[in-house]
């Protein structure tokens, strides 16, 4: 299904990019295959939205290089156009037209053959769940409505790549869950797709998924791989009486890497679980605290991502 | 490129325009009021001047004179008064702008010497209306002298021929009513379409990026060129409307004589509308805010079209240096083909040099729009 090296759709080499003193985009690479769905993640600001309009053509990098379906994003950004379909972070289809007439003026600047346009539109009002709304103008949509619509007017042209910039912002759980099925509709027909999101979640419906902070790529690969190696260290699950003091006690504790507070248990980071879960309770017990439950759990890639950020954040901090 | 994509970004923006009454207003609204609020409010032409006699004989002469006045359709006769200090007031209470005194002697001067004089008092407050008012006076007091010489002449038995051997016969072309209407309302139309046209499209692309639709289409492949001729082909065809409501308006509702062809009056408004829907477009390309971009189209536009293209202030008597400024006003040879085609009925050919300039401006503002677009986001 992915094959990365074989046929890289988008492929991105020590990319950068400066706005006045401010370094947003810095040396990232990465390559996406061809029906692979790579995930952006990272907080607001880390440069997500950035890296997805430079290989859109809409802004020019600073250093490094950009292809996409082969093509130079700087050399040819047309070419790169043509071959590209694109959601921005603000809703950006007109508000004041209807379903059919965004669909319609899309058709036509792609220039979908006429002969196909109908199927296609009929293709994207259904995959929208837009049937009967087809004359309703834009604003009086609902927003998941108007996400999907924003997505059928991209995929109209069948471009081979998708560029989805926080696509499922502001929209509730069941229909971000439905517009994520239609992504991966979409894969599973050969569309190279690049998303970002905020919601770390959403980083389980990648292939791949890319963890960005401040313009820097701090770590990539499958949920599962990142889950298994990127952490650095096992994990605990503790559950407790009194968490602050607890949450004190272990940042002292020999073995614990971090400590964080998760619901109304905390997460802890360990180097060696074994070793951990033979010695805490010991410790803990000397410092007057029990705990009801500790336990070896898998790490969600929340987990993963919280930590990843925290340590490049203080790396930086320490660094400058 | 590609007629495609140019035909879908007109039926967009048409359909966008249908939408956004903000848009029609300006397209439909504005050409009615302004032609009509313009066409009465600007008069250049003095009638019935409210004027105010000071009889200081009250002689059948003096009356007569007054007479002359009255009879005149350039005065009227506010006031009779029978002081000085009353005709003061009056003027100072704006009641009459022109004050007439005839002296206690006036009959007996002018029976005896032939040398009587009438005193005119005027409120100079507005220069140009006193000139023009203390005109038309002289030439009522000539007129009625005239009058008096004659009848004296024909007593002594001798014609008008023997005594004056030079007369001037005057006739007054393009304009024969010496209508100051004839002469603004043509140039008011150049002021309305620059007004109406680069408001329009001042608007077109400083709303995509207001509303966040640019980033979207300057995503997709579309080209600039067919960006700019998509949106100023609906513009185009508005603007045309428009200038047919304010020809009809002015030829049928204001009775300018128009002597032109309808096909020289076509050609020429087309360029013209290019000019000013290009340097709306323009600035909205550079500008990307709907408000600011609309303030400076009418400062670039309509400012510049009323006070340096002759429109109402003739060219000639401009200091040098600004007649030069209004060579780069291209309203300048709008106005002047106006003036010819409704006036005169000057052909093509005979306007050649202001058509030229138009085009030449109209080509070099439709280029430097065009390539002032770019499809990048900073």
């Amino acid at each position: 299904m992915t094959d990365v090296a074989a046929a890289p759709q988008i492929v991105v080499e020590n990319l950068g990019k400066r706005f006045g003193r401010f370094v947003a985009v810095d040396g990232v690479s990465f390559r996406v295959g061809r029906g692979e769905i790579m995930g952006f993640l990272g907080p607001n600001g880390a440069g997500k939205s950035t890296i997805i309009r430079i290989l859109c053509g809409l802004l020019r990098p600073s250093a490094g290089r950009a292809l996409v379906a082969g093509v130079d994003v700087t050399k040819d950004p047309e070419r790169v156009r043509e071959r590209i379909g694109y959601m921005s972070q603000k809703f950006s289809l007109y508000r004041d037209l209807s379903v059919e007439e965004n669909l319609k003026f899309f058709g036509g600047i792609y220039r979908v053959p006429r002969a196909e346009l109908a199927e296609r539109m009929r293709f994207a009002i259904d995959m929208a769940g837009l049937g009967g709304r087809e004359k309703a103008l834009v604003s009086t949509l609902a927003g998941g409505w108007q996400q999907r619509l924003a997505l059928g007017c991209a995929v109209l042209h069948r471009p081979p790549i998708l560029f989805l910039d926080e696509p499922t912002s502001g929209v509730e759980p069941t229909s971000r869950r439905r517009f994520w099925d239609l992504i991966h509709t979409l894969a599973a027909d050969g569309v190279t797709v690049l998303v970002s999101t905020h919601y770390m979640d959403e980083a389980e419906y990648c292939h791949r998924a890319a963890l960005i902070n401040q313009g820097r790529l701090v770590a990539i690969g499958s949920p599962d791989e990142l889950k298994r190696t990127a952490l650095g260290g096992e994990l605990l699950l503790l559950e407790c009486a009194n968490l602050g003091p607890t949450l004190a006690a272990l940042q002292q504790a020999p073995g614990v890497l971090d400590c964080s507070v998760f619901g109304n248990a905390l997460h802890v980071l360990v180097a060696d679980a074994d070793n951990a879960l033979r010695e805490l309770p010991a410790f803990l017990e000397r410092q007057g605290l029990f705990p009801s439950r500790l336990e070896r759990i898998r790490p969600s890639l929340e987990d993963v991502f919280v930590r990843l950020i925290a340590v490049d954040t203080a790396r930086r901090r320490a660094a400058a | 490129m590609k007629l495609r994509r140019i035909k879908a970004m007109a039926v967009k923006e048409i359909l966008q325009i249908w939408r956004d009454p903000r848009s029609l207003m300006i397209a439909l609204l504005l050409p009615f009021t302004q032609m009509f609020l313009f066409g009465y409010g600007v008069n250049l032409d003095l009638k019935h001047i409210p004027i105010c006699t000071f009889d200081r004989e009250g002689s059948q002469l003096s009356q007569d004179l007054f007479k002359h006045f009255e009879a005149s359709q350039y005065f009227a006769i506010a006031h009779n008064v029978q002081s000085y200090a009353a005709l003061k007031a009056a003027i100072d209470k704006a009641d009459c702008s022109l004050g007439v005194v005839v002296p206690p002697d006036f009959s007996e001067r002018l029976n005896d010497a032939h040398a009587a004089s009438v005193q005119a008092i005027l409120d100079a407050s507005d220069d140009n209306s006193a000139n023009i008012a203390f005109g038309y006076a002289s030439a009522v007091v000539s007129g009625y002298s005239n009058d008096i010489q004659l009848s004296q002449i024909d007593r002594q038995g001798r014609t008008l021929a023997q005594i004056q051997p030079m007369v001037v016969q005057s006739r007054v072309w393009f304009n024969e009513d010496l209508e100051s209407r004839n002469f603004i309302i043509p140039g008011l139309i150049a002021v309305i379409m620059a007004l109406v046209g680069a408001q329009l499209t001042s608007l077109t692309i400083s709303r995509e990026w207001e509303r966040g639709t640019m980033e979207l289409l300057i995503s997709t492949p579309v080209q600039p060129g067919e960006v700019m001729f998509g949106k100023l082909i609906p513009y185009l065809a508005l603007s045309w409307l428009d200038a047919a409501f304010c020809l009809v308006i002015a030829a049928f509702w204001f009775g300018v004589p128009y002597r032109g062809t309808v096909i020289a009056l076509f050609l020429t408004t087309t360029l013209f509308l290019f000019v000013v829907l290009s340097i709306g477009y323009l600035l909205s390309v550079l500008i990307r805010s709907q408000v600011g971009a609309s303030q400076i189209a009418l400062v670039v536009t309509m400012m510049p079209t009323v006070l340096l293209s002759g429109y109402i202030f003739p060219i000639d008597q401009m200091p040098a240096f600004i007649q030069d400024i209004t060579y780069l006003m291209y309203s300048r040879y709008y106005v002047t083909i106006l003036k010819s085609l409704f006036l005169k009925g000057t052909g093509i050919v005979d306007l050649s040099a202001p058509i030229l300039f138009l085009l030449a401006y109209a080509f070099a503002v439709v280029v430097l729009a065009a390539r002032a677009f770019h499809k990048r986001l900073a």
